[in-house]
């Protein structure tokens, strides 16, 4: 594998990342339902940019099989889907409540890229052949830890899932720095498999709404020992 | 027949059970359980194959079944196949019930049950780490509707915290996953087991240990790890006792089937040190937590919910104990965990008809009202906490047996403990449930008695068989399966 890249390409994904960091945080934090799915939209743009730049930059075929994936199911399939299957919940103008202030939940994100940063400082030098990995997986582990706290932090069911799935991106996006070589039937499966979470996901998400009134989900508390 | 066409053929099975059950909802509940029926029969004879050539590929590499894949897989297809045949009548008996007449989900039920058992049997039949990773994630989305099943406001508040759970942690597995995928790529290997095995002393350990962290986070959310454990119990409690029959038994057990299998590959590499005390200490926080809550569960649905996490962490400390406990100890408990938490539930489900309730303080004298289930309810509960002549005494004595020769005094100790208090708990919630005076009628009289499904009851009577059986009795060519299993969990060399 080549390993001498462009500065250019650098200079790139270092402000994918960046864009990409700052639109996690809007998931995270915005206060409509709807700009959480536009805020998850744009940063899937950002995860395909990446995986554009680096099949480029280390000439790698299999990664702009990942960006035409990424943008046709995150961009495309899962708002799609989103709007058949829970569309009066997500595209209402809604406003989303959360467990902590904007302010709070930004010093914890803070907290969390630290730990992000230093839980996988010790591996970065050991990754021989990835001139990406420096930047795209410590991104990429913040995002994780980030889209779990969204899960924690929002009382919706629609923000929770835009915290699964900025899971999801942050994965992916640490990860093709590292693997450009998943299989084409691990790829096609990848594929399928984000659309369908987001449409059972969906279909629970309106089940929800018909039975309780509501998408709200922090006040599901009923089941528990006494 | 060429054999290397089984696993794709297992695969086949349920799917077009699903298809079947979709075309014709009249015959669904049957289409299912003639799907079951051929998977297991396939399954067998997967199992079988494995047994005298050792490995069972398929499919260009697609497909790659080891003996602790087998192992796995024989519970799996019988579990699909025990609880196809319990949801026939079951189904029935709580539809007459339910207010409306029919539950909702009943047109969904049987489709989404194949379905579910496909991404299940994949686990084992997959050679790609990355296709395990999918059908796990896979196990938790058709499951969720199924878990969701009675459409009530506590039916979906357990069905999304399952969700919720298990999907925060499958993301979080798979950066480890793709971490592994470039340690077995870096050193020319494929994302197998077998290849990430030969990969393990070149990939650099603190990659390793970092992918290890994540999967135990990630799966360990999926197998009910404590702290991660919250969505088990709730998800028990409301799921019908055929789909908590496949969750308990079986689905739980394929994340932690990913943990087992990720030792050797740690305890290969040299720059990892001690993995056994992340084992030991996962798994005994699990089981102590596990023995607590059962003194003070009210639903017995929730009790075998707890014993299930219970399990999940015997099984881990199991494996941190080291390899000569791995034949009759971890795969043993493993694949026996299966039949027994089947049977535990097909006894719940059916007493949960009996009294209308699953309150434990509002349910008394089961044998007396319904002695088949009573029986079977204690028979189960026995054989689950470990009780001889069931299958689960012979790997809990060896665990804890080898854990004292061994000289690992601490955390056997822990694990002895934890499993005595266990053992009370569920015994003294079994009792409380199938004897004393049953509940009577306003006017004294006892209460008419309640015509069960028949083929619940003859599900719940074929779960009891290898439960029994195994306790003093493997075929000769399970058992070498068994010995095949627990050479793959060692390492060697």
């Amino acid at each position: 594998m080549n390993t001498t890249v462009s500065p250019l390409a650098f200079s790139l994904d270092g402000s994918i990342a960046a864009l990409f960091v700052v639109l996690g945080l809007g998931v995270m934090v915005s206060r409509q339902m709807l700009g959480s799915l536009r805020f998850f939209m744009w940063q899937s743009v950002a995860l395909t940019a990446s995986a554009l730049v680096l099949a480029d930059a280390l000439q790698a075929i299999n990664l702009l099989w990942v960006a035409l994936i990424t943008f046709s199911t995150k961009v495309i399939a899962v708002p799609l889907v989103l709007r058949w299957a829970a569309g009066e919940e997500i595209y209402g103008r809604r406003e989303v409540d959360q467990a902590l202030s904007i302010s709070a939940s930004v010093l914890v994100a803070a907290i969390l890229a630290l730990v992000g940063w230093f839980a996988v400082a010790p591996v970065l030098p050991i990754l021989h052949g990835t001139p990406f990995a420096l930047l795209n997986l410590p991104t990429g582990l913040i995002m994780v830890l980030w889209g779990a706290f969204t899960v924690a932090l929002r009382r919706e069911s629609v923000a929770q899932l835009m915290g699964l799935l900025i899971m999801e991106n942050g994965a992916f996006f640490g990860s093709i720095a590292i693997v450009h070589n998943l299989t084409v039937i691990a790829e096609i499966a990848a594929a399928v498999d984000v659309p369908i979470v987001a449409l059972v996901i969906g279909l629970l998400i309106r089940s929800i709404r018909r039975v309780t009134g509501t998408t709200r989900v922090g006040g599901m508390d009923t089941l528990h020992e006494r | 027949m060429n054999a290397s066409w089984l696993p794709a053929l297992i695969l086949l099975m349920p799917f077009v059970g699903a298809l079947l059950a979709l075309l014709n909802r009249r015959a669904a509940p049957y289409m299912t359980l003639l799907a079951a029926a051929i998977t297991l029969i396939l399954a067998i004879l997967a199992a079988l194959q494995v047994e005298s050539h050792g490995l069972l590929t398929g499919t260009d590499g697609l497909f790659a079944l080891d003996a602790l894949g087998a192992l796995y897989l024989l519970p799996v297809s019988f579990v699909y196949f025990t609880s196809s045949l319990y949801a026939i009548g079951y189904l029935r008996a709580r539809r007459q019930e339910h207010p409306a007449g029919t539950p909702p989900r009943y047109r969904e039920y049987f489709p989404l049950m194949n379905i579910f058992a496909l991404v299940i049997l994949a686990v084992p039949l997959v050679a790609n780490l990355a296709l395990m990773w999918i059908a796990i994630e896979l196990t938790t989305v058709f499951s969720a509707f199924l878990v969701a099943y009675e459409d009530r406001a506590e039916a979906l508040e357990a069905a999304w915290k399952y969700v919720v759970l298990t999907s925060m942690g499958a993301m979080i597995a798979l950066l480890g996953v793709l971490m592994l995928y470039y340690g077995t790529h870096a050193v020319d290997q494929p994302p197998t087991w077998d290849g990430l095995l030969k990969a393990a002393p070149q990939i650099p350990a603190p990659l390793l240990l970092l992918a290890f962290v994540l999967w135990l986070i990630g799966f360990g959310a999926k197998t009910g790890l404590v702290p991660m454990h919250t969505w088990l119990p709730d998800a028990h409690s409301q799921a019908p006792a055929s789909v908590c029959a496949v969750l308990s038994g079986v689905e739980t057990s394929a994340a932690l089937y990913m943990l087992l299998r990720i030792y050797p590959v740690l305890a290969s590499n040299s720059g990892v040190h001690d993995p056994a005390a992340w084992y030991m200490a996962a798994g005994l926080i699990t089981v102590g937590s596990a023995a607590f809550m059962l003194l003070q569960v009210h639903d017995f649905k929730r009790m075998f919910a707890y014993s299930t996490i219970e399990h999940m962490g015997i099984i881990l400390t199991a494996c941190g104990i080291g390899a000569a406990v791995h034949e009759q100890g971890t795969v043993y408990q493993l694949f026996a965990h299966g039949f027994t938490k089947s049977l535990c539930f097909y006894a719940a489900g059916l007493a949960g008809i009996v009294f209308g309730t699953q309150e434990i303080a509002k349910v008394r004298g089961l044998i007396s009202r319904a002695p088949a289930v009573g029986w079977a309810l204690v028979i189960g509960t026995l054989a689950i906490a470990g009780a001889p002549p069931f299958a689960l005494f012979l790997s809990e004595f060896e665990i804890l047996y080898t854990g004292f020769r061994t000289g690992q005094y601490l955390p056997t100790g822990l694990l002895t403990a934890f499993i005595v208090l266990a053992f009370i708990a569920l015994a003294y919630q079994a009792s409380r449930i199938a004897f004393g005076e049953p509940a009577t009628a306003a006017d004294g009289r006892p209460l008419p008695k309640v015509r069960l499904p028949r083929t619940s009851l003859a599900a719940m009577a074929m779960a009891i068989i290898p439960v029994f059986i195994f306790g003093f009795y493997l075929p000769p060519p399970l058992a070498h399966l068994v010995h095949q299993a627990a050479y793959l969990l060692e390492v060697h060399g």
